[in-house]
């Protein structure tokens, strides 16, 4: 090695300076349509700094079923069987506000026996919506069991809900001035005509007891656990005020402070005869959202033991023509579903089938505002946030 | 015989095959454990019909049509990089097998600084995850990688800082030593001072099965694999075989990884009230009762709790587990000097 003692070299080799930039890209994460925790076919196409999202943009419309337009070419009676897959997990409680909405352009009102039993099963299919959140938001947080304590406590549900319609998820149920006779009831040699299966009511009373015991082992297992809080709490704070501006409905609202439920302030089905609370949360985070469904599924027990010891005798449908048609004219009626306000606009023009049939589902506003919420959120929060929030793709893209 | 048994390579291919077949038992019976206790904790059955009763070949059934699927490697994944990860995660896992003492001189190689060499060679799986991870060209992959790294630097510090207390108290770094050092608890002498080191190092245990948790990449610390987020972390586009070999690592890992933490804490293959001579057969039962208390744990927390996110793992280990982990070897060490 030799020392240099050139003047020229010692200040050029003073000048030099190393200048290294490392460029970091950032990445663009499609998260979706096919992935684990997006209830189905949503897509979220975030730009992320390493863990961190800064713009996160929902992809929708994988799963447009076009069922507007569909109800348009269909009669009345066969819209029935289109409404109740549009929030497949919560199939009965879509076909009661249609069948009000044409009823109340009838000028027709379904019998009260006929109101009892669409209220009874309108809230097990809360109960069993909200169950599979239950099950699903813990597994989004890495927390495998609870999933079998809820899906077990729905399968009760389910099975009640099948011993009167016939089936577990798209009943097809409701008819325009009433509900249908049960099926697999009575017997045709003899002509008798049952509509609610035997027992059926004492077996409810005893499975509205179960998962009234659920629902506690269920706060027990996830709202015991340290974890779960810290995965929840602060997380995704949804204001009322924003939640507001947004369409936002339902438990997702109430969780945010707003005491607003349809069944209160509706009278579409006979809930002003029950007594029972609507459940709101204090700061809107995940976790308020999270407990404000638990919340409901005991609200939704009582009201439905309830309903069972007061069930009226009578008639199950009101008189219809053997063609409906319905009465030019246009209404709205909105329920108060497990995802939130349930409406349809129904412009009839004195035709067999609807005019028109605008679709108002809740987990479409429900998710309207991710975009607002996921900015600046770390991976785990996208998907913590996006859990509670449960929506159902079919109930986004309709 | 005497003759053959000492010359250097056919005890070296004795051990080797040792090793070599213990591991996929191990694995195996970890992996079945894993399935039927998840199942018993979620009113399930689990495997039923594989081997005809209680289902216990459906790992085996499970290998073998791991072994007939297509062995895919994504287009723009690094090969070589890609084909050797799975391996090198499986190294990790047999040269820690090497160090565990099964009865007094049971043991594969008997090292001075069996500790040292278990903490330094039980990180070696990681650099095979990273490698996965950045390999594989997924987002989701090299998220996962990513994490698994930063997981091992977090967490490898409070393992060692656990075990320093053992070693200050044992005197030795050699895992048979420790083990004789927690022997001697109610022998006919009476008090003999030894005692298995999960008494008074209480603290360095649950720092330790805590980070050996998050080593793991078991729940509540799986965020490399996060299958609710990162579709399957870094395991995302491994099939077949190499999946096979992640997955044998895995339930393998956990099974040594419980073998240095009872050797260590739980007096290892030693028992009070067993004479030494019996301690030559009885000692690997022994060892592996103890190994079977720690995985049941492990697979308890799996199905029990939901798992952290990254930050709040780095927030543990940072700022509660290593204080607590240096504090603690500042008390063992004073109780030393003192007693």
């Amino acid at each position: 090695m030799t020392i240099t003692t050139d003047p020229d070299v010692i200040r050029h080799l003073s000048e030099v300076s190393v200048s290294v930039e490392i460029e970091t890209a950032d990445m663009t994460l499609n998260i979706g349509p096919q992935h684990p925790s997006t209830h189905g076919v949503l897509r979220l196409v975030a730009k992320v700094d390493g863990e961190r999202a800064y713009d996160v943009q929902p992809v929708i419309g994988y799963m447009h079923r076009g069922y507007e337009k569909l109800a348009e070419v269909r009669t009345y009676p066969q819209v029935t069987a289109l409404v109740n897959r549009i929030d497949w997990v919560s199939g009965f409680a879509n076909e009661v506000p249609f069948m009000v909405a044409a009823e109340r352009l009838m000028e027709i009102e379904a019998p009260e026996r006929a109101q009892y039993i669409r209220l009874i099963l309108s809230e097990m299919a809360r109960i069993s919506s909200h169950l599979v959140f239950m099950a699903s938001y813990p597994l989004e947080l890495g927390a495998a069991t609870p999933l079998f304590f809820a899906l077990r406590e729905r399968e009760r549900v389910l099975d009640l809900i099948e011993s009167v319609t016939g089936g577990r998820f798209h009943p097809n149920f409701n008819r325009i001035g009433g509900v249908k006779p049960a099926a697999g009831s009575g017997s045709t040699q003899r002509k008798v005509v049952q509509d609610l299966p035997k027992g059926f009511l004492s077996e409810t009373r005893t499975a509205m007891d179960e998962v009234l015991h659920a629902a506690d082992q269920l706060e027990d297992l996830v709202a015991g656990n340290e974890i779960i809080l810290a995965r929840t709490k602060r997380i995704g704070v949804l204001p009322p005020e924003m939640a507001a501006a947004y369409g936002v409905s339902g438990p997702n609202l109430r969780a945010s402070g707003v005491r607003y439920d349809i069944r209160k302030t509706d009278d579409y089905l006979p809930y002003d005869k029950f007594d029972f609370e609507v459940p709101v949360g204090e700061n809107g985070d995940c976790w308020d959202r999270w407990y404000v469904r638990l919340a409901e599924i005991r609200e939704s027990a009582k009201i439905i033991q309830q309903a069972v010891d007061g069930i009226p005798s009578g008639p199950l449908q009101a008189k219809v023509p053997k063609l409906i048609k319905v009465p030019a004219g246009e209404t709205y009626v909105a329920a108060e579903n497990p995802k939130g306000e349930m409406g349809y606009y129904l412009v009839s023009d004195g035709g067999q089938g609807p005019y028109r049939l605008k679709i108002r589902s809740a987990s479409f506003s429900n998710i309207s505002f991710l975009p607002w919420i996921l900015e600046g959120a770390l991976v785990p929060d996208i998907i913590a946030i996006m859990g509670s929030l449960d929506f159902v793709l079919g109930d986004v893209d309709r | 015989m005497e003759a053959l048994l000492d010359n250097f390579w056919v005890v070296l291919l004795g051990k080797v095959l040792i090793v070599a077949g213990l591991i996929p038992v191990a694995g195996l019976a970890v992996g079945f454990a894993e399935l039927k206790l998840s199942a018993k904790m979620q009113n399930r059955i689990g495997p039923y019909f594989a081997g005809g009763r209680w289902g216990w070949a459906q790992l085996l059934a499970d290998g073998i049509k791991f072994f007939q699927k297509e062995d895919l490697i994504p287009e723009d994944a690094d090969e070589p990089v890609f084909k050797f990860a799975p391996a090198l995660v499986l190294l990790g896992t047999v040269a820690l097998f090497v160090v565990v003492p099964f009865g007094p001189g049971l043991i594969v190689q008997d090292l001075d600084i069996g500790i040292f060499y278990a903490l330094a060679i039980s990180s070696i799986s990681t650099i095979g995850v990273l490698m996965a991870g950045w390999s594989s060209a997924n987002k989701y992959s090299l998220i996962g990688g990513l994490r698994a790294a930063g997981q091992l630097i977090a967490y490898e510090l409070p393992l060692v800082l656990a075990t320093v207390g053992v070693v200050v108290m044992a005197g030795t770094m050699s895992l048979d030593g420790i083990v004789q050092a927690q022997a001697g608890w109610f022998s006919e002498t009476g008090w003999t001072g030894g005692m298995p080191f999960v008494i008074p190092q209480l603290i360095g245990f649950v720092i330790f099965f805590i980070a050996a948790l998050a080593e793991l990449t078991r729940t509540p610390f799986d965020m490399p694999i996060a299958e609710s987020e990162l579709v399957m972390g870094y395991l995302t586009e491994y099939s077949g075989f190499r999946f096979l070999f992640f997955f044998l690592a895995e339930f393998a890992n956990m099974f040594t990884l419980s073998a240095i933490a009872a050797t260590l804490f739980l007096g290892g293959y030693w028992a009070p009230f067993i004479p030494d001579d019996v301690l030559m057969w009885a000692g690997p039962i022994i060892l592996i009762s103890k190994v079977a208390v720690l995985v049941f744990v492990i697979i308890w927390f799996r199905w029990t709790f939901p798992r952290f996110r990254e930050d709040q793992l780095q927030t543990l280990a940072w700022k509660f587990l290593i204080p607590l982990a240096l504090a603690n070897i500042i008390g063992t060490a004073i109780l030393k000097v003192m007693i």
